[in-house]
């Protein structure tokens, strides 16, 4: 039987913490699996930064317009209550602090909240994009990621060996162990996923764990 | 009597020479002057300066420049789409050089660019590799980089509708860079799908400004299959 949260359910653990009214903006891979759990019933209002608040899934193909597409270029929707603006003003939303929560996805966050989400080590062409912007501007950065990477290593470190997106921004990390918060600490465990103990996420992260009451082993 | 329409593609990009910097607005497929590309490569200008969120994707737009040995310079946010071979393979041969900004920073270089101001302060990049290089200065207790503002010989703007005063509207998300980089070119040209006569226009509905335009070109819209 396997352990800990699926891709989806991390999505759907990320969704227990937003709140109607929220403005949020996605970022590309593991986060766009909330985009999948959104009703309009919920009111959060999703950010994309090529400009538009208030966007929408996927349309059918026959609805597809090429004026409609997210940040990884892909086709969506404008949802009642929509707007569009140009790029400067979609930065001032993210830059000034006006987002509420940025989901993002990672290679690594530091104990220190440090973000490295853009580039692996040595790698040549590297895109930036939005992520630098996003994280040093949104009121709450939230990473997405897998607790480990595919060789058992730990993404969660005292210090990022990857580039640094933005330092000292992350707020909180959502894995498939755990629901982990940044403190001026330190990591601390907030929840652990169905099938693993305390010790086991804290054995799988590369800095010290601070375990609140309540949180067994 | 004011009419900055043209007549061709051929035309909206006279002027336009070797060694030049030229903003190209759209982010991926949208609100990309696809066609005022194509003109310019038709043109045959080389050793281009090409200011853009992307960088080219496919064998298309800024993609074929590269790809004809046009460029010698991009200054943009994410060169690293999905089919990015031609800026991938000029850069690993030195034939292109790659300047990366943030989309925010980029965004707002330029628009401080079209607004005649000194440079930008931000808080993005701030001890990350992206502030190589760049001066850090602190103001009321809190650090900024600086970055330089941008400005071009031409601007290639996709629109929606103009009329030919120049005034433009945007479809939904096709804004992003375009309405920016109209402000900051000694020649900004505008393809849209629907040009009108003066007065058409709802003022309350323009999003680029007559002023800040130089030449309006009428594209067909292309039907996708």
């Amino acid at each position: 039987m396997s352990r800990g949260w699926s891709e989806t359910e991390i999505a759907r653990r990320v969704l227990a913490d937003l709140w109607e009214g929220a403005y949020v903006n996605l970022g590309i891979g593991m986060p766009l699996r909330l985009n999948e759990l959104l009703t309009p019933e919920m009111g959060i209002i999703l950010h994309s930064e090529n400009g538009i608040l208030g966007m929408g899934p996927a349309p059918p193909p026959d609805r597809r317009d090429d004026d409609i597409v997210d940040a990884g270029k892909a086709h969506v929707t404008l949802i009642p209550g929509a707007s569009v603006f140009h790029s400067a003003d979609s930065f001032a939303m993210l830059r000034g602090g006006h987002l509420d929560v940025a989901v993002l996805g990672a290679y690594q966050v530091s104990m220190r909240g440090d973000l490295a989400n853009w580039k692996r080590p040595g790698q040549r062409l590297a895109g930036v994009g939005g992520a630098a912007d996003i994280s040093v501007g949104a009121r709450r950065v939230w990473v997405m990621m897998r607790h480990l990477t595919r060789d058992g290593e730990p993404r969660l470190v005292r210090e990022c060996t990857f580039p640094l997106t933005a330092s000292r921004v992350v707020k909180r990390v959502y894995t498939d162990m755990a629901v982990i918060e940044v403190t001026e600490h330190g990591f601390r465990l907030l929840e652990t996923a169905p099938g693993y103990t305390a010790a086991e996420v804290a054995a799988a992260t590369g800095a010290p764990l601070a375990l609140p009451e309540g949180v067994g082993g | 009597m004011i009419d900055k329409t043209v007549p061709s593609l051929e035309v909206a990009v006279q002027g336009l020479e070797d060694g030049m910097v030229v903003m190209v607005g759209g982010f991926g497929d949208s609100g990309t002057p696809h066609e005022l590309l194509n003109a310019v490569l038709g043109r045959g200008c080389k050793d281009l300066t090409i200011v853009s969120n992307n960088a080219g994707d496919g064998d298309r737009g800024i993609a074929a420049l590269i790809l004809h040995h046009r460029v010698r310079k991009v200054i943009c946010s994410f060169p690293t789409t999905a089919h990015n071979y031609a800026v991938r393979e000029a850069v690993e041969r030195g034939e292109v050089e790659l300047e990366l900004r943030p989309q925010g920073t980029l965004a707002e270089c330029i628009r401080a660019g079209g607004a005649g101001l000194g440079g930008v302060l931000t808080p993005t990049g701030l001890g990350t590799e992206l502030a190589e290089g760049k001066p850090v200065i602190e103001l009321d207790g809190r650090q900024y980089l600086v970055e330089r503002p941008l400005r071009a010989d031409f601007a290639l703007v996709r629109g929606w509708r103009a009329d030919r005063w120049g005034n433009v509207v945007y479809r939904y998300a096709q804004q992003n860079f375009n309405p920016l980089m109209a402000m900051a070119a000694r020649c900004t040209v505008v393809q849209v799908d629907h040009v009108h006569e003066v007065g058409e226009i709802d003022p309350m509905q323009v999003h680029t400004p007559g002023i800040f335009v130089d030449r309006v070109v009428r594209v067909e819209r292309e039907v996708r299959a």
